[in-house]
């Protein structure tokens, strides 16, 4: 057998696989999106209809306040758990980047058993004040299950990026008179761009495609996900559906494509 | 700031994220085995729940751990060569199929799953079946085995170990069988960990592709989070933990051999 049909056969199956189950029904989904009654219309609804619009709204800014904290959270913890050691330090990092493969109706059941009717934060806060909270079915909720799913993912590319930062740079600070806070600020910093940007769009685009987190705690804020399996489902409403999806898949693979030109890695939302 | 302060402060702050993540998780193992979680430990450990929990979805836990492991076979069959092809080929094209094969891990489930159904929702019998969700998972896992394996192949010469074997008279295929696919097996161990531990969790592809005869574990735990008490929710959580946890930490072992031997 000569060289390139050999290379041929190990590659025909993941075409046709790829091929019959993925590019196939993707660009079915497309044509069906723009061919409801009203032709190309189920497209603009997307910004047009005020529910789809507030939706989109809402979603774009629980995913981008998400994005925004975990990123922060997790620099800090990232670089306290990178620059320090000391006893329990591993069992840190593992408790920290254990979560990774939750699914996001997991998450939710998390959120539920620490803000909700029997949660700890409830019968902690009544013990203390005589005041039962309950934040799992609430914004406050949804938000932390986000970032419930979303710091295990940031956590481990920043922890990456730290290492590999060059400790020569800032001792070179620290040496021409930088304190702590101007060495971060104009050294450590600058130098983890690419993470951020990296990590945090992965963030943006789990956030923007997240589904079971907000399903298990039936939030009352209704997030892009949540709407399409409703148009889909209650409303049988598959063009709207489809092109909610389309809108949606194109947000989170933009967000991606960005990413990876701007910080030159590879890039990709997974869960 | 004084460095003694400073430490106590990140300190606190990293622990209290990581009791944000760990806490819920243990309150709901506990709460799993608990006899009254409403009252507490104190109203005993109870392994009923457990047994409860198996009466009703033993079917979804066998079916998520048989779809978990029909999806591997399937990977390992058609993600290895794959790799190995895409590797040989390089250049513009073998990108391009690695960006097209790597979309649904930038698209969100529901949409893939959408277009799925869309596509095939109308053949009966394989919409009923249980094959429909494997080929969602299939495709959502595919990208994470050939990734893996093209990363292990791209460290190693695999032209020459190649060129040796084929010297000795080894046939293209004796040549995979016996030269590439021993060479690259770190690659199809950490591709085979994930594609299993996803498989096990994956929910939004799964939602929207199960039949009330199909439904998988993360299924059955939406189910039994919206229509049971809490002490079953939570062990059923506990069964699943049970089968996860394992393979992550696999997951996290593996990673830090790799860093470890990547540094040396």
């Amino acid at each position: 057998m000569s060289r390139t049909s050999f290379v041929g056969l190990c590659l025909l199956p993941l075409l046709i696989t790829v091929g019959l189950f993925f590019v196939l029904p993707v660009f079915q989904l497309l044509i069906v999106g723009a061919n409801s009654p009203s032709g190309l219309s189920a497209y603009s609804a997307i910004v047009t209809e005020p529910r789809y619009r507030q939706s989109l709204i809402a979603t774009l800014v629980l995913s981008v306040a998400t994005t925004l904290v975990t990123v922060a959270v997790a620099t800090i913890a990232g670089l306290f758990l990178q620059r320090n050691v000391f006893p329990g330090r591993a069992i840190l990092i593992s408790i920290l980047t254990l979560p990774l493969a939750f699914p996001g109706v997991v998450v939710g059941f998390m959120i539920i058993i620490l803000g909700g009717r029997q949660g700890i934060v409830g019968d902690l806060s009544r013990a203390m004040t005589g005041q039962k909270v309950i934040f799992a079915y609430s914004i406050a909720g949804l938000f932390l299950g986000y970032l419930y799913f979303s710091i295990p993912r940031v956590i481990l590319t920043i922890m990456a990026s730290i290492e590999k930062l060059d400790p020569q740079l800032e001792e070179a600070a620290r040496s021409l008179g930088a304190g702590t806070w101007a060495v971060h600020r104009d050294v450590v910093l600058p130098a983890l761009v690419p993470a951020f940007i990296a990590s945090g769009a992965i963030c943006f685009a789990t956030a923007m495609g997240a589904f079971g987190t907000a399903f298990t705690l039936a939030a009352r804020i209704d997030v892009l996900a949540m709407v399409i399996y409703t148009e889909f489902t209650l409303n049988a409403n598959i063009a709207m559906a489809a092109s909610l999806s389309v809108g949606l898949g194109l947000i989170t693979w933009i967000a991606l494509a960005l990413a990876r030109s701007l910080a030159g890695s590879s890039v990709a939302a997974a869960g | 700031m004084p460095r003694k302060l400073s430490f106590t402060l990140q300190f606190s702050f990293t622990i209290l994220v990581a009791l944000f993540l760990i806490l819920p998780a243990i309150m709901s193992m506990l709460a799993g085995i608990t006899t009254n979680y409403a009252r507490g430990v104190s109203s005993g450990l109870t392994a009923s729940w457990i047994i409860e929990v198996w009466n009703l979805y033993a079917d979804t836990i066998v079916r998520s751990l048989v779809l978990a492991f029909t999806t591997l076979v399937c990977t390992l069959l058609v993600g290895v060569p794959a790799a190995y092809a895409l590797h040989t080929i390089g250049g513009r094209i073998a990108r391009l199929i690695e960006e097209v094969i790597t979309l649904p891990l930038a698209i969100p489930g529901l949409a893939i799953a959408l277009a799925l159904i869309i596509t095939y929702g109308g053949s009966g019998s394989f919409r009923q079946s249980s094959a429909f969700i494997l080929v969602g998972h299939v495709v959502f896992t595919m990208p994470f085995m050939v990734r893996s394996v093209m990363a292990v192949l791209g460290s190693i010469d695999v032209s020459t170990l190649e060129e040796g074997a084929a010297s000795l008279g080894a046939s293209r295929w004796q040549r995979f069988i016996t030269v590439v696919v021993p060479n690259v097996r770190p690659g199809i161990l950490a591709g085979s960990l994930m594609v299993v531990t996803l498989s096990l969790g994956e929910f939004n592809l799964t939602w929207m592709l199960h039949t009330p005869l199909t439904k998988t574990l993360p299924v059955g735990l939406a189910d039994s989070y919206a229509s049971m008490r809490l002490e079953i929710a939570s062990a059923y959580t506990l069964v699943f933990f049970v089968m996860i946890v394992p393979l992550l930490v696999a997951m996290q072992i593996m990673g830090q051999k790799q860093s470890r031997s990547s540094k040396s």
